[in-house]
């Protein structure tokens, strides 16, 4: 497969929460696609959506609550393509995909290895499972990745316990792990969030190296938008389940178009400056209590219209893939921006 | 890990000693002592005048050195059992205590093993069972099993199992084996025999045991389920079963092994109200008994004993965890 070629269609994704108050709709009819090595970004406040659309790609929601409601995760793999969400999630069919083709990594690497195996164990296991090969193979093929993520001595810390591993060179065992299989796709959920800013740093940089090198398309979850900056070839933003604005890295930074991106940018104080995003006014709607029929960003947004609070907005495109889900770019209604 | 086993070892040794001679003095608490008992009966059943008896009783005392200080006591018994595994003797039984003891605390380990065993097991499944059932129906009914199991008291349970199969399915219950079989050689019948004897006192003595494990695991369970490496363990394509079964129970279980240690007191405990009530020949009744008289080599005896198990298991279940989870080793 050549540097371009379509990974993943995701068409109007629905995932929802069975939950005491009702229906939550966690992600809500959301599209984006993927190409063979490059990096999308997934950005938005806390609670939109992110890491549910990330685990719906990779058939794991949450269970027995979730599931996947409505749309298509096409994933255009060695094997022609399938569509995820027609596989049920403990089927072999997803098994093969999960860790092999798709793999993911997540934002707690304190909490995300087995505290009682053994980092080899944990990197062997996914290795022996997709890739036929013995022990004494999987072993060597470990201590390869681990030397990969410039983990050093990596044929002893193989039989050394997670306990035993800083966070940094736990989120760079996970990397490994995750990237053990050569997988097509590398889902990292906030990897660096939970880490200091030195190690954020090494292990954004490795990320990119192992990209390079490897040729994996990733799909980049943040806060954090200089993350965004310095990594994502395009970007998906997301309030409250629905994908608001998606574009290229340079149109969503430079001609922002839905005024929850503009307002993401303006929480930005200088160009180059990181900064998490807190200072919109207002907060997300409570996503249980939404009865639709209005778009959730109207109560925070400056240039709402009165269409904004009668009617959801569909999602406009121009020629260029840069869609937008906002009414102010609508050509025939009042759409003042539409030009 | 073998240092680490070693000094575990080591240290149990100090604290034994330390849990003898509180035993010891715990059981010279009471006023009086076994001849205090004697001398009454020889009062009272052999018509002796109380000077003789007094004088009788002295002549006794002086024999099994129960005139001589209490330390001195002590140190003789703690001796004798060092060097030459003689724990005294037992007045009531008219035997070396040792005599008395072996058979019965055989019987007593067997049946709280048993009971650890099936408790274990039975509840850990259970527990498993229920935590990936979540709110399901047999999630429920389980539920309802762990709190019966909890809130009904071992004895009345032990009444209520006999009166059942006693009246309603004509066996018989009581004792280990039924009366043909008591003094009969060992054979396959015999065996069979004590099986369905044997049945009774575990699940009596295992309910509430196996009660509390599936509670302990199936929260625990609950509680690593939606750990992150649980998921890590899924998104590497893992099937559910291997999810469970090694990534997520490994983790569960350990509070259940940790309980293990400290359940056996309530095995040994429940075992006695449970042999008294089913007239076992184990440690329980004549530990009772023992107390009750006065008779102190044996009733210490007993005491120590059931330390030393009491250490074992925990000792036991300390090497249980660090081999589960390397993060206790080296503490
Ligand atoms: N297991 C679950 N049961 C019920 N609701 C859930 C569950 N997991 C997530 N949700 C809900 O789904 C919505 C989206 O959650 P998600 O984890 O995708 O947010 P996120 O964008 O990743 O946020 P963050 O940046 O904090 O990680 C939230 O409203 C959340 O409350
Ligand atoms: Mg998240």
């Amino acid at each position: 497969m050549a540097k371009g070629d379509r990974l993943l269609d995701v068409v109007d994704l629905s995932t929802h929460f069975r939950t005491e108050e009702g229906i939550l709709r966690a992600v809500d009819r959301v599209s984006f696609h993927l190409d063979q090595g490059e990096t999308l970004g997934i950005v938005g406040e806390s609670g939109c959506g992110k890491s549910i659309t990330a685990k719906s790609v990779m058939n794991l929601v949450p269970q027995p609550r979730g599931s996947i409601v409505g749309g298509k995760v096409l994933y255009h793999g060695n094997n022609g393509t399938v569509d995820i969400t027609s596989y049920h999630h403990q089927s072999r069919e997803m098994r093969k995909i999960r860790g092999n083709e798709i793999s993911m990594i997540f934002q707690e690497p304190m909490t995300s290895l087995n505290p009682v195996f053994t980092i080899g164990d944990q990197l062997m296991e996914a290795i022996m499972l997709h890739q036929r090969l013995g022990r004494a193979q999987a072993r060597q093929r470990a201590a390869e990745m681990l030397a990969r993520v410039k983990i050093s001595n990596p044929e002893q810390r193989l039989d050394r316990y997670p306990h035993e591993f800083s966070g940094g060179m736990r989120q760079r065992a996970m990397i490994a792990m995750a990237l053990s299989c050569n997988p097509q796709i590398l889902i990292a959920d906030e990897p660096t969030t939970a880490l200091d800013v030195t190690v954020e740093a090494q292990i954004l940089n490795l990320m990119q190296d192992l990209q390079d090198e490897m040729g994996m398309a990733i799909i980049m979850i943040t806060h954090d938008l200089g993350v965004i900056a310095g990594m994502a070839d395009r970007v998906l933003v997301m309030y409250a389940g629905w994908g608001v604005e998606r574009a290229t890295t340079e149109q969503v930074f430079y001609t922002p178009k839905h005024p929850y991106a503009t307002a993401l940018l303006q929480s930005i104080p200088k160009i180059g400056v990181r900064k998490r995003l807190t200072s919109i006014p207002g907060s997300v709607p409570d996503l249980n209590n939404v009865e639709g029929g209005w778009c959730y960003f109207a109560p925070r947004c400056a240039e709402a219209m009165d269409i904004c609070r009668q009617k959801e907005p569909p999602t406009f495109d121009d020629d260029e893939g840069h869609t937008v889900k906002c009414w102010l770019w609508d050509k025939q209604q009042t759409g003042i921006k539409a030009g | 890990m073998l240092s680490y086993l070693i000094r575990r070892i080591l240290y149990a040794i100090p604290m034994l000693l330390l849990v003898s001679f509180f035993s010891f003095i715990v059981i010279n608490l009471p006023p009086g002592d076994y001849l205090t008992t004697v001398q009454q009966q020889l009062q009272s059943q052999a018509g002796m005048s109380r000077d003789q008896a007094v004088a009788m009783a002295e002549r006794m005392r002086a024999r099994y050195g129960l005139d001589q200080p209490f330390v001195l006591q002590y140190a003789n018994w703690i001796g004798g059992i060092v060097t030459r595994g003689d724990f005294g003797y037992s007045f009531q039984h008219n035997r070396p205590v040792s005599e008395v003891i072996w058979v019965r605390l055989g019987w007593t380990l067997l049946i709280a093993g048993l009971c650890h065993a099936v408790s274990v097991i039975i509840g850990v499944l259970i527990g498993i069972f229920s935590a990936t059932h979540k709110y399901s129906i047999g999630d429920n009914i389980a539920t309802v099993f762990a709190f019966l199991g909890l809130s009904i008291p071992n004895f009345f349970f032990a009444l209520v199992l006999m009166y059942l199969l006693a009246f309603h399915a004509g066996v018989h219950v009581g004792g280990l084996f039924s009366p043909e079989y008591v003094l009969a050689p060992w054979g396959w019948d015999k065996f069979v025999d004590l099986l369905k004897h044997l049945w009774v006192p575990v699940v009596v003595v295992g309910l509430a045991g196996t009660a509390q494990n599936m509670r302990i695991m199936r929260g625990n369970l609950m509680d690593v389920l939606n750990r992150q490496y649980v998921e890590t363990a899924r998104a590497k394509g893992l099937s559910e079963r291997k999810v469970i079964y090694k990534h997520a129970v490994r983790n569960a279980i350990q509070p259940v092994i940790m309980y293990m240690g400290m359940a056996l007191p309530f095995l040994i405990q429940g075992e006695i109200i449970a042999s008294i009530i089913l007239n076992l020949p184990t440690t329980g009744p004549s530990f009772y008994y023992a107390l009750v008289n006065q008779d102190m080599y044996l009733a210490g005896s007993f005491l120590m004993m059931i330390a030393v198990v009491l250490v074992a298991g925990n000792l036991l279940a300390d090497f249980a965890l660090a081999w589960l989870d390397p993060r206790v080793r080296y503490d």
